[in-house]
């Protein structure tokens, strides 16, 4: 009786673009160069629209709230890979896949300066809610998944998660039964490396995260996530393949969360200057704009252009949310059930008495 | 078959329940552990797969937040599934995904996304299990706003509760009285019919005191309503039957015909329902009391294994007991 191997996997990494904004050519997909220049804009845009709201927050104009800076490529690659058919499940830091797809970004500031209008999103827009509690949302993932495939619909559900995040029974759970089911269900991991203060390496023994997938049965692959080619590249062929019957993959997309983890953290604490250094060289967007430099497809005054494009477009979410009136105090009771019940219209009308004195 | 009636059990009348309203609406999903081929380890499910097949009866991975958070993907996405959780006492790893998403998408999206599932979960002692299978944790659901929460005694009520809990437009969490699952048989219309959610039943009429119940302790009432009619007492059983929506006009207007409450429930005694009650009793029915509420609850321990159950389970002479004690006060 002899010991055989019974399971052997490899997990593979994907890279197109180099840190010089240099490309491997065969790698590299035909993408229209107007493709590559909103890839750009829209990178541009959100990096605007994490920085105002940065500002706002010191100003005491916003709440918490969770920078993306450095993790633009996953964010609009996969946004724009994405058609309106498909769903998008996020976690709490995906307010540029957000904005992308069509959620005013008014509406998202709301949701972080304190306001259930943030999660009131506009019709025949296919998103869940912002989801803070870790982890949990990757489940939700499974069951769109399943949903859209018992449906017979070609449309895909694409859930986000951080690091962290894979080390909750729930990530596994999901992944579990999308791969079971077959569900039509592409997970994103955005590894920025630190899940608040904790790195990746005591999060997992794992060498990657996109390794896991092997233990439910699921194709996963591990992308530059700074790279915003290699994650389209990466999201695409995930998308198609969970739309057309192929079922669900994991995307370990490995960036860096170059800011606190939110407003209410500060990283100094726990990394150094020398690591947060060694990512900025990775930073996406510069990267991409040294692409387009050397492909003759950008220059200063286009940058000028776009940056005040971006400025004028985020005062704009600025202004409409502070132009949002306040919601009445029934706000709070009013949609907890689809018919009020008796206990809540009493809890409501005394709420209501006490406001108006 | 309409008009027609069958004798069935708790267990068949929530097979029924089910099985009609797959017929009626094809977005209803069953799913859970051994919910399909096995037919559900109380047979709950049983035929189901069958006659819906395997994408409607969806035998799922081992795993509570698995099946409700796919519970939560399948509702706010135009699915209306029934997740049984096998036995509530193992409904701790979902409580996550019920209390963080299930109870508040309505809300979270401002009434745009809602989760119309239903969860089933056979609760309570009573039947000799292993450990972890006798628990009853309605307080629980109960002091989370967003859920219904609806627990029949009957097989009518069973099978019209469990129809109205599916065509919910909210979460409802539907507990069911495994020792009294096959304990006996009622006539139940063979078509579908609803009981509405959020309204008690006038389960035995009577003057003196009312027993305030709900699920497998109705029975319990019932048995200790006739111990006390024969010692000259009048015993009003009411049945709550849904605890949330709680339809409060009802225990209210029995507390104030009688004069005398006893409030009963296997969960523990301490920040049980029970004590909600009995605060809503002082809120609007203090001036008719005659005497102090009594409760006859579970103790403040763990569920006792096999062995011991019978002394911790409230019983009939228990609540016999606390019904005289309002009598003599």
């Amino acid at each position: 009786m002899p010991r055989t191997t019974v399971y052997e996997a490899v997990t593979q990494r994907l890279e197109i673009l180099d840190l010089d904004g240099q490309v491997d050519a065969e790698l590299m997909p035909e993408f229209d160069p107007n493709k590559i220049l909103e890839f750009y804009r829209n990178m541009v845009l959100i990096r605007a629209f994490d920085n105002k709201a940065l500002k706002l927050q010191r100003q005491g104009r916003m709440g918490t709230w969770p920078p993306i800076q450095g993790q633009e490529a996953i964010q609009v690659a996969t946004a724009m890979a994405m058609e309106d058919s498909d769903w998008l499940i996020p976690a709490f830091r995906e307010q540029g896949v957000m904005v992308l797809r069509g959620i005013p970004g008014h509406t998202i500031y709301a949701y972080w300066a304190g306001d259930e209008r943030g999660s009131e999103f506009p019709d025949g827009i296919r998103c869940f809610p912002i989801a803070v509690p870790v982890g949990s949302q990757w489940q939700h993932g499974a069951g769109v998944g399943l949903s859209l495939k018992l449906r017979g619909e070609q449309a895909a559900a694409v859930v986000f998660g951080g690091d962290g995040s894979t080390s909750e029974g729930d990530f596994h759970e999901g992944i579990n039964a999308a791969g079971v089911f077959k569900t039509n269900t592409v997970f994103v991991i955005q590894n920025n490396q630190w899940a608040i203060s904790v790195p990746l390496s005591k999060q997992t023994a794992s060498q990657t995260l996109a390794q896991k997938a092997h233990a439910y049965g699921v194709p996963g692959i591990q992308v530059d996530g700074n790279d915003i080619f290699a994650v389209h590249v990466a999201v695409t062929e995930a998308l198609e393949r969970a739309r057309t019957g192929g079922g669900p993959t994991l995307i370990e997309a490995e960036t860096y969360r170059l800011g606190d983890h939110t407003t209410a953290d500060d990283a100094s604490r726990y990394r150094s200057d020398e690591e947060v250094d060694q990512w900025r060289v990775k930073d996406p967007v510069p990267r991409l704009r040294k692409y387009l430099e050397a492909n003759g497809l950008w220059d200063d005054e286009r940058e000028k252009n776009l940056e005040g494009e971006a400025r004028k477009w985020v005062d704009a979410q600025v202004e409409a949310l502070e132009a949002m009136p306040p919601q009445p105090p029934e706000a709070i009771f009013e949609y907890m059930y689809d018919k009020m019940p008796p206990h809540l219209e009493e809890q409501m009308a005394a709420l209501k008495a006490e406001v108006e004195g | 078959m309409s008009g027609q009636r069958q004798r069935l059990t708790i267990a068949q009348a929530v097979r029924d329940a089910m099985r009609d309203e797959m017929r009626l609406d094809p977005t209803v999903l069953v799913l859970g552990e051994d919910v399909g081929v096995d037919g559900g380890v109380f047979r709950a499910t049983d035929g189901l797969i069958e006659e819906f097949g395997p994408e409607r009866v969806i035998d799922t991975p081992l795993a509570e937040s698995g099946i409700i958070g796919l519970s939560v993907g399948l509702a706010a996405t135009g699915f209306r599934p029934v997740a049984e959780m096998q036995f509530m006492g193992f409904v701790y790893p979902a409580i996550n995904q019920l209390f963080s998403h299930a109870a508040r998408m309505r809300n979270r999206t401002r009434g745009r996304m809602t989760i119309p599932m239903v969860v089933r979960m056979p609760y309570g002692g009573g039947i000799h299990p292993p450990e972890h299978h006798s628990e009853s944790y309605e307080s629980l659901f109960l002091n989370t706003p967003g859920f219904k929460v609806v627990v029949p005694s009957n097989p009518y009520d069973a099978k019209g509760l469990l129809i109205s809990a599916m065509r919910s437009n909210d979460p409802v969490l539907f507990m069911e009285p495994k020792r009294i699952y096959r304990a006996f048989r009622e006539e139940v219309p063979d078509e579908a019919y609803t009981v509405p959610l959020g309204s008690a039943s006038v389960a035995h009429t009577g003057d003196d005191v009312s027993l305030i119940a709900w699920g497998s302790m109705t029975r319990v009432c019932h048995d200790a309503a006739e111990v006390l009619a024969v010692q000259g007492i009048s015993a009003e059983v009411i049945d709550l039957r849904s605890l949330n929506p709680l339809d409060r006009d009802t225990f209210i207007g029995s507390v104030v015909k009688t004069g005398r409450a006893v409030v009963v429930h296997e969960a523990p005694k301490t920040n049980g329902f029970g004590a909600e009650i009995v605060a809503q009793i002082n809120e609007y029915a203090l001036m008719h009391l005659e005497a102090p509420v009594q409760r006859v609850c579970g103790f403040d321990t763990v569920f006792p294994l096999a062995h011991m159950e019978k002394l911790y389970l409230p019983n009939r002479d228990r609540v016999v007991a606390a019904a005289k004690k309002t009598m003599e006060f």
